[in-house]
């Protein structure tokens, strides 16, 4: 029966369906959903790792030991497993291997908006582009096919608008695999050398074998209707041209790298002219030039930002392919429009994170940033965070800038969340314990991955699959990483957390200050909210520093909306004029 | 054949759109389009606007509703319903909630909550169908059944059957919030301009 699914529920059921048994991920938007989804399903093993690294070395092993596997991460994802990616792409497969790339055109929720098409290429793996969650599902088939028949494994992009979108797609019944038994090939598996020079030669085979699929496979396809123009395009890009180009001859390309050449010489001679409309790089358009064909582009289409129908059509009025409607562009504002004003996101009424920000804004610290909910601390009002580059660079950065800098020591702290922390701060912080530094690191500890929707991590207890577990001691952790001075501190008490960091950044060796306290999404116990005494309130504006959404002035005082306030106390503790009081007494 | 139809649901976290989009589609599965449908999660949710894209017809392909091509806003908060009064195609109908979430730009003073969103909007968009859905809810017996209460007035203007809606209600609706969520759908489905 067909089920209306997002991208990822139906990259999740149809790993299912084919049989997968391992599946390893670590969570990030927009991919968090597959494994989340996956592992629903019975019979099936699926875990977070500590890191993508980890999590495709999993399913290198998985895939070795004779088990169809998936493994998923968001696009940056890929660079942190990289390493094993480039050279799991010599050794190859035993159990049929997927890696699904979600990527971020738009930067919805990334730090930057990489194409991982690129990455395909780079490793000589194939690509799979969906263009909607059927697809996505399909795809996930051909993927493992793919990888069993040429011995490789093989990347399904897709990006926040197919992962995040939903279609209807048809279940079918699981198909249990039988287990590939494990055969020992040092030839194979030990990348030493003098065998990574015979796989080398192994991957131009697979890929020429490879190309020669790319030419007759299904997902590659031409859609002829009028030929005076023809588009080349992939992924959701298909369903813009669609949307806007209705009448347009299409090629379809599903498996996108390597490229049907002969396929796409033949639908060049078929138009009289050649586009190719793509989001991100010139990925294709670049290969297609280099075949010698005339084509255009990116001269047209733009190459940062997601695209939309909307765009695509506008760019093929410029290209002459469609024409302007009459009347004015669609979306345009009026005048008299009233200024809308933003609605970013921000941290939630009762986040521990905002103590902590709010402290360190005080004591104007530098503060080196990281991966997570908390990043919100470098917005306004807060506005603690100088800078931010990936997961875990917070610790690193905050040391070389103290070794380029000896002002920076005493007056920067590094801040990284757990779930981050354990994801790659282990290696900064030994590192500043190695080479002598003295950097301050706040872990703030809120016990959950947070931002992606509260996932399991080596901290929290539990794994993915519901299990309980051992939960990793942070401060032993970071002793044994021979940091000695470690202290816990509770980070709604802002003078805690103020006495603490000064403390820790005025001493010369390294520090940890663990910020422990639940998430406030995951902790729903709840303080009555403050009271407000109105002869108090001067309408000096201080707890709006804080940015809590809980908090207005109103006509001038303070207003609480103590439907949305937690209790958690951090504006009293702000308020100089004793106008918010401790909630909750006067009305037991 | 289905006519084509684009309806945007629009407010802030925690207002409970996704759950008013995924009775929507269950209802429009039941009547036979074909559907896609488009959310953005992540960093956006944290307090930020959220916005679900319905599209229905015979045959669907972007998942994405173009500026000027949206037959309904369903607007959860007045703010936001202004904000995508540019996906609105000329003829277009909004319903929208008459409740003031101020952001917190607006709460630290950075920016300024427009004032008279509404006679704007009904300035621009004679379809405009404004609602006390929380006072509505309220009287329902449930004050979070505001989504339902919204959802209800979208339902009374679109071309499926009242049953259908029973039905997609209690396939998508959990068992004990079923009979207030049903009573404030009803509600709102009453409501006319």
């Amino acid at each position: 029966m067909k089920e209306l699914l997002s991208g990822n529920e139906a990259i999740a059921r149809a790993a299912y369906e084919c049989g997968v048994k391992v599946a390893a991920a670590y969570p990030g938007t927009p991919s968090t959903e597959i494994l989340e989804q996956f592992s629903r399903y019975p019979g099936v093993y699926a875990e977070w790792a500590p890191n993508e690294k980890v999590a495709l070395e999993v399913g290198i092993g998985a895939s070795l030991a004779g088990v169809r596997t998936l493994v998923a991460m968001k696009h940056v994802g890929v660079n942190v497993a990289a390493d094993p990616l480039l050279t799991f792409a010599y050794t190859g497969v035993n159990g049929g291997f997927v890696l699904v790339s979600a990527d971020d055109p738009g930067s919805h929720s990334s730090q930057n908006e990489q194409d991982n098409r690129q990455y395909a290429r780079f490793a000589k793996i194939p690509l799979l582009e969906p263009s909607d969650s059927r697809e996505a599902g399909d795809m996930v088939g051909l993927a493992l096919l793919l990888s069993e028949q040429y011995d490789t494994p093989v990347m399904l992009r897709i990006t926040t608008r197919v992962a995040h979108s939903q279609s209807f797609v048809e279940k079918r019944e699981p198909q249990p695999q039988e287990l590939r038994p494990y055969c020992r090939n040092p030839k194979k598996y030990l990348m030493l050398p003098a065998f990574a020079r015979e796989r080398r030669a192994f991957i131009e085979e697979r890929l020429a074998g490879l190309k020669e699929y790319s030419e007759t496979t299904p997902v590659n396809r031409i859609e002829w209707r009028d030929r005076s123009a023809g588009i080349i395009t992939s992924g959701i890009s298909y369903q813009y041209v669609r949307e806007a180009l209705p009448d347009v001859s299409v090629l379809k390309l599903g498996l996108t790298w390597p490229l049907p050449e002969k396929l796409i010489r033949s639908f060049a001679e078929g138009v009289k002219r050649l586009l190719v409309v793509e989001e991100l790089e010139p990925f294709l358009e670049e290969q297609v030039k280099a075949m010698g064909l005339a084509v255009s582009g990116k001269e047209y289409i733009p190459s940062t930002g997601e695209l939309s129908p909307g765009i695509v059509a506008g760019k093929m009025i410029e290209a002459g392919l469609l024409e302007q409607q009459g009347g004015p562009a669609a979306g345009t504002v009026p005048e008299d429009a009233p200024a809308v004003p933003g609605r970013p996101p921000v941290m939630c009424p009762g986040c521990p994170h905002r103590g902590v920000f709010y402290t360190l804004r005080r004591l104007k610290l530098n503060v080196t940033g990281d991966i997570g909910c908390y990043t919100l601390g470098g917005l306004p009002p807060l506005e603690a965070m100088d800078c931010c580059i990936c997961m875990g660079a917070s610790i690193g950065t905050a040391h070389g800038a103290e070794k380029a800098d000896p002002a920076w020591a005493g007056h920067a702290v590094a801040v990284i969340g757990d779930s981050t922390f354990l994801h790659s701060g282990l290696t900064g912080l030994l590192n500043v314990v190695y080479n002598r530094g003295s950097s301050t690191v706040l872990i703030l500890d809120n016990s959950t991955t947070a931002m992606t929707g509260h996932q399991q991590h080596p901290g929290t207890g539990y794994t993915l699959m519901g299990k309980s577990a051992p939960a990793v001691d942070l401060e032993a952790l970071v002793r044994a990483l021979g940091v000695k001075r470690v202290r816990l501190v509770n980070p709604r008490d802002l003078a805690e957390v103020a006495e603490a960091v000064k403390e820790e950044v005025a001493v010369r060796e390294p520090s940890v200050i663990i910020c422990r306290q639940p998430c406030a999404l995951l902790d729903r116990q709840s303080a009555p909210a403050p009271r407000v005494l109105m002869e108090k309130c001067t309408g000096c504006k201080t707890c709006l520093g804080l940015g809590c959404p809980a908090i207005a002035i109103i006509d001038k005082k303070v207003s609480i909306d103590s439907g949305s306030c937690t209790g958690c106390g951090l504006c009293v503790q702000v308020c100089k004029t004793g106008a918010l009081a401790k909630g909750g007494a006067d009305h037991a | 054949m289905l006519k084509p139809l684009d309806i945007i649901i629009g407010g802030v976290g925690g207002q409970g759109t996704i759950l008013a989009g995924r009775v929507l589609t269950r209802a429009a599965q039941e009547a036979g389009y074909d559907i896609k449908v488009s959310e953005i999660h992540g960093m956006a949710q944290r307090g930020g606007s959220v916005v679900t894209q319905v599209r229905l017809g015979e045959k669907v392909c972007a998942p994405m509703i173009s500026e000027g091509g949206a037959d309904f806003i369903l607007a959860f908060e007045k703010l936001e319903g202004l904000r995508l009064l540019p996906y609105l195609k000329a003829g277009g109908a909004m319903i929208i909630n008459d409740q003031a979430i101020p952001p917190v730009p607006v709460l630290v003073g950075a920016a300024q909550y427009p004032e008279k969103i509404i006679d704007y909007i009904r300035s621009k968009v004679p379809a405009t169908l404004v609602l006390d859905a929380l006072g509505i809810a309220t009287k329902c017996g449930n004050p979070r059944a505001v989504n339902m209460v919204l959802l209800g007035a979208l339902a009374g203007n679109l071309p499926l059957e009242r049953e259908i809606w029973e039905k997609a209600l209690a396939d998508r609706v959990p068992e004990k919030f079923l009979d207030a969520n049903r009573a404030a759908f009803a509600a709102g489905y009453g409501q006319q301009k």
